[in-house]
């Protein structure tokens, strides 16, 4: 073989990978991205209503929760994880700042915090025990998803906690233009996220870890800090979106987010995640997040049923991930 | 003449965007052991999908014993009586040896359904493994055996379906040397009953127990052999298609100062008192049987295990290796011995792998520098001639060769001083093993020290400077490359110190 080590630089222009780009990520995402469409154009012909800006801009609302907790659990999945306490989570931190406000009297700004520490620190708890323990993050989770709901309980003593302060309900209630504020925050929260994931260190170790442990290991990465830095990030996202929840509702309501984990997953899994881990991206879950919203949308637009809401949210993630997985299998042929 | 057992003609096998299997022909004499050859891709284990109904051809005719077949499907070769021993093993770890081989045809007790006659299966398996002559307990959980005797079982299996044509795809890939004698002596007995299609890469063990060698090249027929007629000279030119100039590049090196030294290093169990040092330039041979403690080694100075006592220098100085990043801060990067398990994130790409140990090179906290990041990737894969790639490319679907390529890119990429390489060619074909030592001299010239742990020992013996040889996690023997022979190796790494 030729001499080896002679460094040079070859890259194709810089007009064809610009070209390149856009369709090398779309490419991946063809399916859902045409399931959205027909669903969309299916709900514009039966619904007049759908296809209003009042609706639409009422749809990214209804999403932007699950949409910030659908980002955490994309980087919990992608490790080979889970995070199953989002929802008392977001309940607990919500409820506290609500509380601390109406009942303790403190500052705007300060109870906030709290609440989101709050969060952030049950999800630091939940990656440390994971880190340390070896104990599967399912169960860890499943453990603090009891732990937090009834902290949250204890708190108001089962009861929610109203909460009229202007600066605290404009949090989740106020609008810059025709845009609500929820609906800013996510946006902020996806481009922070796509950053943290695909332009910074911590994000290839995410991947790298749920790619295969052993090598990230191997490879002088710090897999328990990773792990801490992952479910830390998921405890924030709940928080925001607890605070922001309780605010829209002028209380602090302890039972709320029942459920909310399952559609969080249920969109990362939609948005192409694999759920061994290493493979999968945030606009794929962002995808998944609209696929619910707008299917949850369109069936109260269409007034069926909330009960059978359930049975036909349900048929469609079995059937999107079957087709997500056929896609797959097509493509391993070999 | 007699008949042949089994003749496959014209085989083809289209997959969407690859011809792997073009026109190829393929026979079997009964009682003997026609061996199945060619670099990674050649086609080898396709052929072995078509024959055993996991990917029917396209077209070309099988017959089997005179008798034409077609099959489609898993069940179709088993009722022909055709078994493969995949090189995964394919057995559930929780169940007994007895329950394994009886998967999916246990034996029913009388006339109630869904009753199991264990006592019957467990005769049965008992009756066969004896059969073999294995010590093996058809009791035992499979988990709790080793790989050789895991295979041993599943060539029980194979016999307990009565077949005919026997396929071993790699078989003694993961087996020590005492286990693949094992392997070969059953070989030798299973002869008698039925005929065996054997793949290796292993030259020296295709001349030991095979009567005839095919070489597949890109999907291809390239011929067949008689074992006892043909020399490896002639087998590896016809698998690589070229004239093999010569395998080995070893040019002579100045061996510089001392870069890293151990001293008295003990792990309980697995090291003794192991002392050695390697300099600037030089390649280090590091030879022992399986179990020797060569790997445990090397895991202790790239600070996967940490040791009990001793003391490692770097460039002089003590230093104190606890984790594999204080490793890599100090320039000590291992290659390790399972690129798939240890090495590669399998469903990452190219580009990303390359670059997962220079990522301080371009994430500078929240400042990202893609272009930086291009240069690298394209950088190490013309250096070390990555083929078949582009930077998006999974890693998944590179041959074995390319994936060892990635993996030491990988590591250069951390600029390391001191580079251990663990097997480096294991698993690789011919034509990547010749590159592969190219960039180790290249290597050695730029000034990196390398550690090199082998079985291999023509590649021991032409690689090194010099070679450490261990036993039982003993340093037993360090020897100058002047005068190094096989025989002499063997002799310290078996412990044999007469």
């Amino acid at each position: 073989m030729s001499p080896v080590f002679t460094p040079t630089v070859q890259q194709p222009s810089l007009a064809l990978r610009a070209l390149a780009m856009p369709y090398r990520y779309i490419k991946p995402k063809l399916g859902i991205l045409m399931g959205l469409f027909l669903m969309s154009a299916t709900l514009s012909y039966l619904s007049p209503a759908f296809l209003t800006t009042s609706n639409l801009i009422n749809v990214l609302r209804q999403v932007s929760t699950n949409a910030n907790l659908a980002f955490g659990m994309t980087l919990a999945i992608l490790i080979g994880g889970i995070d199953l306490s989002v929802g008392p989570v977001l309940a607990l931190s919500g409820t506290l700042a609500a509380g601390l406000i109406a009942l303790s009297g403190l500052p705007v700004w300060l109870a906030v915090l709290i609440g989101l520490a709050c969060g952030t620190l049950i999800g630091c708890f939940n990656g440390f025990i994971i880190s340390r323990t070896g104990i599967a993050p399912f169960i860890v989770t499943l453990a603090t998803m009891q732990i937090a709901r009834g902290m949250a309980y204890v708190y108001t003593g089962g009861h929610p906690v109203s909460c009229y302060v202007d600066s605290f309900n404009y949090l989740g209630g106020g609008y810059i233009s025709r845009v609500p504020l929820p609906v800013i925050y996510t946006a902020v929260v996806f481009l922070g996220m796509c950053f943290l994931l695909y332009r910074t260190r911590f994000g290839r170790y995410v991947y790298a870890l749920g790619g295969n442990r052993n090598a990230a290991v191997y490879s002088g990465i710090n897999i328990n800090r990773v792990q801490v830095l992952v479910y830390s990030i998921i405890g924030f996202l709940s928080a925001v979106s607890g605070i922001v929840l309780c605010s829209r509702m002028y209380s602090g309501q302890p039972t709320i987010g029942n459920g909310f984990e399952l559609d969080a997953i249920a969109a990362v899994v939609l948005g192409g995640t694999s759920f061994s881990g290493g493979t999968g991206t945030l606009g794929g879950t962002l995808l998944g997040v609209f696929v619910i919203g707008i299917l949850n949308n369109g069936l109260n637009l269409l007034n069926i049923n909330s009960f059978w809401q359930l049975v036909i949210k349900g048929v469609v993630i079995l059937l999107a991930v079957y087709v997500d997985i056929l896609k797959k299998r097509g493509k391993n042929a070999r | 003449m007699i008949e042949k057992i089994l003749r496959m003609t014209g085989i083809c096998k289209s997959f969407p965007g690859v011809v792997a299997l073009k026109d190829v022909d393929f026979d079997l004499d009964a009682g003997e052991v026609h061996a199945l050859l060619g670099e990674n891709g050649a086609g080898k284990s396709t052929l072995i999908k078509v024959l055993g109904g996991i990917h029917p051809a396209d077209g070309g005719a099988i017959v089997i014993s005179g008798e034409p077949v077609r099959i489609r499907s898993v069940s179709d070769a088993q009722r022909a009586g055709i078994s493969i021993i995949h090189q995964e093993l394919y057995m559930v770890p929780e169940l007994t040896v007895a329950q394994n081989m009886f998967l999916g045809r246990e034996p029913m007790l009388g006339r109630l359904p869904m009753v199991l006659d264990q006592g019957k299966a467990l005769g049965a398996a008992q009756a066969l493994l004896d059969s073999i002559d294995m010590a093996i307990d058809a009791a035992a959980r499979v988990g709790d055996l080793s790989i050789a005797q895991q295979q041993m079982v599943e060539i029980a299996k194979a016999i307990s379906f009565d077949s005919r044509i026997l396929v071993m795809d790699e078989p003694t890939s993961s087996l020590t040397t005492k286990e693949t004698e094992a392997l070969y002596a059953l070989i030798e007995r299973l002869r008698q009953r039925m005929a065996i299609v054997y793949i290796s890469h292993r030259m020296e063990e295709l001349f030991r127990i095979s009567n005839r060698v095919t070489i597949l090249r890109d999907g291809r027929y390239i011929g067949t052999r008689e074992t006892a007629n043909t020399t490896s000279d002639e087998l590896i030119e016809m698998m690589v298609g070229r004239k093999l100039q010569e395998l080995f590049t070893k040019t002579a090196t100045e061996a510089g100062e001392v870069v890293l030294e151990a001293r008295n290093l003990c792990r309980a169990h697995k090291l003794q008192d192991v002392s050695f040092s390697v300099r600037k330039g030089e390649i280090l041979g590091v030879a022992g049987i399986v179990g020797a403690g060569r790997t445990e080694l090397m895991r202790c100075l790239c600070g996967i295990d940490t040791i009990d006592s001793g003391e490692i220098l770097k460039d002089g100085r003590p230093v104190v290796i606890r984790r594999p990043s204080d490793a890599i801060r100090l320039g000590i990067a291992m290659v390790p011995e399972n690129r798939k398990e240890e090495g590669l994130i399998a469903c990452g790409t190219v580009g990303f792998n390359l670059t997962l140990e220079a990522l301080a090179d371009f994430m500078h906290g929240w400042w990202f520098d893609a272009k930086c990041e291009g240069r690298i990737i394209a950088d190490y894969t013309r250096r070390l001639s990555i083929r078949n790639a582009s930077p998006e490319t999974l890693v998944d679907k590179l041959s074995g060769g390319n994936q060892q390529k990635v993996v030491i890119a990988k590591w250069l990429a951390s600029r390391p001083t001191v580079l251990i390489l663990d097997e480096p060619t294991r698993g690789v074909d011919v034509g990547a093993k010749a590159e592969i030592y190219a960039i180790i001299d290249a290597l050695a010239h730029q000034g990196v020290a390398i550690i090199m742990v082998s079985s291999d020992l023509p590649e021991i013996i032409n690689m090194s400077d010099r070679v450490l040889v261990m036993f039982h996690g003993r340093k037993v023997a360090e020897l100058l490359r002047k005068g190094l022979t096989q025989k002499l190796i063997m002799k310290y790494a078996t412990g044999d110190t007469q």
